[in-house]
């Protein structure tokens, strides 16, 4: 933890300072890298890594405030110091909230309406990752009070943990401050952004503090702290601070979320509402109540007592690794020798492996980590490709489940037909993912429309970007009328039709920070599409079958409607009696049933 | 369908009306063996001639289409057992038709059908159909199993006594056809029972009301010394008929006047003269094997140099099937002439193109001209 804070809060100094102990993922996030990279001098080729879209403004703001360019300022050690240092006095750190409030729809504000879901959401699935972490079955409340104006009071109560007093101004009170971004392990924030941002954007349209309500122990009294963000420096600003607070909730311990902020509500697509009708549907182990803005009450019940099984943490993989990040692990390894540097941070190298890597790459196995060139690095890099490795480890990875997919749809939907499959765990450049699709059909979804596609990632619903989304192409891609669904040519299948995909993985590759779209890796739409596939079948027998009871029931219906006629004008003919007539009525029904053939 | 049957059923057209019992007999028979069928177990089916060009042959000695023999077969299953209920109601509402010896036209039968819940009818073209199949099914002619059409008969005008019989007291009624005035006698539905007293020497079937009006009020037919008869497009089968009887008995030869086109030709002509594919069951009686095609031929397009107008796409198409198709006009190569030569003309002209040369320019010097030498008719 304090080893993230301090990362943070970078002195933004151009002196490369190994010492700063930032943890080497933070590197990942591109945000962090331009920040930093005015820190550090080494480690600023690194701004390339992972989420590459959120560098991209960053450094054009770099550009307008230190007209070097921070990437120029650090490699050239040899050139005139002096002029660096000239530069360098115009040059001025930015905050990384700072920036967010600049660059707020990189996080999912770009719209009060979109702002009020993105702040629920954050709330949630902070929420339900703490629960789970801590082995307690979530119970979620959500309320949302229309306080007039496009004001709104957003609350979030959980029954998790809670937050130790000293913890709460950190996690509320500063970006990029969590426990998820250091380690790869399946779970639904990423990057310890979400919360303090929505905090973040409370605090710019309402100017009001968050108010965080927590008890840790039924033992202990409750903590209530209103926190508000220095966004110049990052850091939190602790408004109030109250002990032994009166605790009117539930449960022993959990933790109270309130902040008032500017947005708009409303109903149908992309809602609050719909957002947690979702959220219910791939939870099936919490329990979530939400009072909307008219005091009505929905609640989502639990389908199951059984908390989904422990994510485990794995290292990253060889072939998932980037240059960028790859340069950063060298320099923090506690390796004493690229060889045992390869063995010990990275999932599936055996020293067979290490070596043959080193080989691979003509380095030997016992340089020192450390000490590498840009250039020898980069030899590794390209020689972890070329090494063919064992795929990591994929229990780490967890899904849904089948039956417990299927058994949520049928809760959340109301359709005649419904269908899960959880495809085996597969791996997309070094990280373990696994895809389960659910399918819905019939009942009162809308007939004559297009399908309802929903998308989830880590068990959070994917509510914008449709378009851009790997999921949304990998279910166009798929020929529907193969099962008897009607599909125009790219476009999505349409009928009462729901279709739900959920992808689970160590690190979901999104399209940019505010995750609201799965990029399109070859691995991941196959995966996909396989799923996809699989339901698909098992929906055309479905719809075939029905196609049949229908004929069966207009053969019945016809024999039943027209052999009677057939028996009143024997009768008229052959002036048959009552019980001749019957006779012949009833021979030609036995007769007709019998046949199998329509025509 | 037993060949006995069917030479049964032939009888029972030839006899007309007073068939009736034995239309009824026929009805019962087949109802009979598909209730047997029925209490068997079993599918019933029922054959029914297939009406089509494809399905009839001409044969010039007797001068008519005669069916081929081709069936189709009807079997009750799910898929039929609608129609095939429908078309056992409509015989039973045949049979009762010709037992109290009463009519219903086609329009009323359809209407009828409206008491028969499910099974009833939706559209008449569907219970018209029906009453086709009954009709093919027994062959005989639907006035046999009570069912008259709509349409009219035709009109006749000239030197002709129809002799009918007063609806009420029975007695010969004798209609004069020359005291029309500028009027005309309307052929009834059914003409079995008619009897005909004529001195003419011919009798002239026109295609248009328009011709038949203008040589009407010219009496055209005193000059000529012959019958009138305005067909109005394509024949009815009581014109047929009527034609037919009249030209048997009072031995009368029978000139068409039609337009110049392939309908004229291939519709009009040759369904009065050999029948239609479509009553193939029952041509024997509604044809007119001595009818000669008198004009307007293609000749006299060039002849008497008649306005005249493009062929439309749909004559085109109705020539070639013709040429192809049509029994008729295979069997005679005067025919495929004229037709080929039309088609290669690419006009067609009516016979109101006489008009040209003046109004009555038709009494006064076509028909003369033609009837001088009636060897030159189109067969």
């Amino acid at each position: 933890m304090s080893a993230r804070k301090k990362a943070s809060k970078k002195t933004g100094k151009k002196k490369p300072d190994k010492k700063k102990s930032k943890s080497v993922k933070e590197d990942q996030l591109g945000l962090f890298a331009g920040k930093r990279s005015a820190a550090k001098a080494k480690p600023k080729t690194v701004a390339k890594s992972a989420p590459a879209k959120i560098s991209a403004p960053l450094e054009k703001k770099q550009g307008q405030e230190k007209p070097s360019g921070g990437k120029r300022s650090k490699s050239p050690r040899r050139r005139s110091r002096t002029a660096a240092e000239r530069m360098a006095s115009g040059q001025r750190d930015i905050s990384i909230s700072e920036f967010f409030t600049k660059n707020r729809h990189l996080l999912g504000f770009d719209n009060p309406q979109k702002a009020l879901l993105t702040t629920v959401k954050e709330a949630v699935d902070n929420s339900l990752d703490a629960c789970e972490e801590a082995k307690i079955l979530p119970e979620l409340s959500v309320g949302i009070r229309d306080l007039g104006n496009n004001r709104y009071n957003v609350s979030i109560f959980d029954n998790g943990p809670g937050i130790i007093h000293s913890q709460v101004k950190k996690i509320f009170g500063k970006l990029l401050y969590g426990s998820k971004f250091h380690r790869l392990k399946q779970s639904r924030g990423q990057q310890g952004i979400g919360i303090s941002a929505a905090g973040m954007y409370s605090q710019l349209t309402t100017g009001k503090p968050v108010v965080i309500t927590s008890r840790t122990s039924a033992e202990r009294p409750a903590h209530r702290l209103q926190v508000k963000i220095d966004t110049r420096r990052n850091e939190p600003e602790v408004l109030g601070d109250e002990q032994g607070v009166e605790w009117n909730e539930k449960y022993p311990t959990g933790t109270r979320v309130e902040m008032e902020i500017e947005g708009v509500y409303r109903g149908g697509k992309r809602s609050v509402d719909q957002y947690l009708e979702q959220t219910a549907i791939a939870n099936p182990h919490a329990l979530i109540s939400y009072i909307n803005t008219k005091g009505e009450e929905t609640v989502y019940p639990r389908l199951t007592d059984e908390l989904p099984r422990e994510p485990v943490e794995i290292k990253p993989h060889p072939n998932g690794v980037e240059l960028g990040m790859l340069m950063a692990m060298l320099k923090e390894t506690r390796g004493r020798n690229l060889r045992g540097a390869l063995m010990r941070d990275f999932s599936r190298v055996s020293e067979r492996v290490a070596l043959a890597i080193c080989e691979a790459a003509k380095l030997s196995p016992g340089a020192r980590p450390k000490r590498l060139a840009p250039a020898q690095v980069e030899a590794l890099h390209k020689a972890m490709g070329q090494v063919k490795i064992m795929n990591p480890p994929t229990s780490c990875v967890v899904p849904i489940g089948e039956e417990l997919l299927g058994a949520s749809l049928e809760k959340g939907i109301s359709a005649d037909f419904f269908t899960s499959a959880t495809r085996s765990p597969a791996v997309y450049r070094g990280n373990p993912f696994q895809v389960e699709v659910g399918l819905a059909w019939g009942g009162s979804l809308p007939a004559d429309e297009l399908c309802t596609l929903y998308r989830f990632a880590n068990r959070v619903p994917l509510q914008y970007q449709q378009s851009d989304c790997a999921i949304t192409k990998a279910v166009i891609d798929t020929d529907w009328h193969n099962y008897r669904v009607s599909q125009s040519r790219g476009a999505l299948p349409s009928g009462p039709l729901v279709i739900l995909v959920h992808i689970a993985s160590v690190w979901v590759p999104f399209t940019s920070e505010s995750k609201e779209a799965v990029a399109r890796y070859p691995e991941i739409l196959k995966e996909i599409r396989l799923a996809l596939q699989l339901c698909g079948r098992r929906l055309g027998h479905y719809l075939s079958a029905r196609r049949r009871e229908a004929e069966e029931g207009r053969k019945v219906d016809y024999i039943e409607t027209y052999i009677p006629h057939i028996g009143i004008a024997l009768k008229e003919i052959l002036g048959l009696t009552e019980r001749q007539q019957k006779k012949v009525v009833s021979r030609l029904q036995d007769t007709l049933r019998r046949s199998r053939k329509l025509t | 369908m037993a060949a006995g049957k069917k030479t049964g059923k032939k009888t029972a057209v030839k006899r007309g009306h007073k068939g009736s019992r034995k239309i009824s007999g026929l009805i019962v028979d087949e109802a009979g063996v598909i209730e047997k069928k029925i209490l068997a177990g079993k599918k019933p089916t029922m054959k029914f001639p297939i009406r089509s060009l494809g399905n009839v042959r001409y044969r010039p000695k007797v001068g008519y289409f005669e069916l081929k023999g081709g069936k189709k077969e009807r079997t009750l299953t799910v898929g039929t057992v609608k129609t095939f209920a429908q078309t056992l109601r409509m015989m039973s509402l045949s049979k009762e038709l010709v037992e109290v010896d009463d009519i219903a036209t086609k329009r009323e039968a359809y209407y009828v059908s409206k008491n028969w819940g499910q099974a009833r009818f939706k559209e008449q073209p569907e219970s018209d159909t029906v009453i086709d199949d009954v009709e093919a099914l027994f062959m005989v002619n639907r006035e046999q199993l009570g069912f008259v059409p709509e349409e009219k008969g035709g009109d006749v005008a000239g030197r002709l006594v129809v002799i009918d019989r007063d609806r009420d007291s029975g007695k010969p009624l004798r209609i004069d056809c020359t005291r029309f005035g500028s009027g005309a006698y309307s052929i009834p539905i059914s003409v079995e029972d008619l009897g005909f007293e004529t001195g003419a020497k011919f009798i002239l079937a026109i295609e248009t009301a328009g011709m038949f009006q203008r040589l009407v009020k010219h009496n055209y037919w005193k000059k000529a010394n012959c019958i009138l008869i305005s067909m109005g497009g394509v024949p009815t089968r009581a014109c047929r008929r009527f034609i037919r009887r009249l030209a048997d008995e009072k031995k009368l030869p029978v000139y068409v006047f039609v337009d110049c086109d392939p309908y004229g030709v291939s519709n009009i002509y040759r369904t009065l003269k050999v029948g239609s594919g479509n009553a193939a069951h029952i041509n024997e009686f509604f044809c007119v094997p001595q009818a000669r095609f008198l004009g307007i031929t293609p000749n006299d397009i060039e002849h008497y140099k008649l306005p005249t107008h493009p062929l439309k796409e749909v004559d085109i198409k109705r020539a070639n099937d013709a040429l192809k198709n049509d029994p008729f006009v295979q069997h005679h190569k005067a025919w495929q002439r004229a037709l080929t030569k039309l088609l290669s003309m690419g006009v067609r002209a009516e016979q109101q193109a006489l008009a040209k040369w003046g109004l009555n320019y038709v009494i006064d010097t076509y028909l003369p001209e033609k009837l001088a030498d009636p060897d030159k008719f189109l067969p």
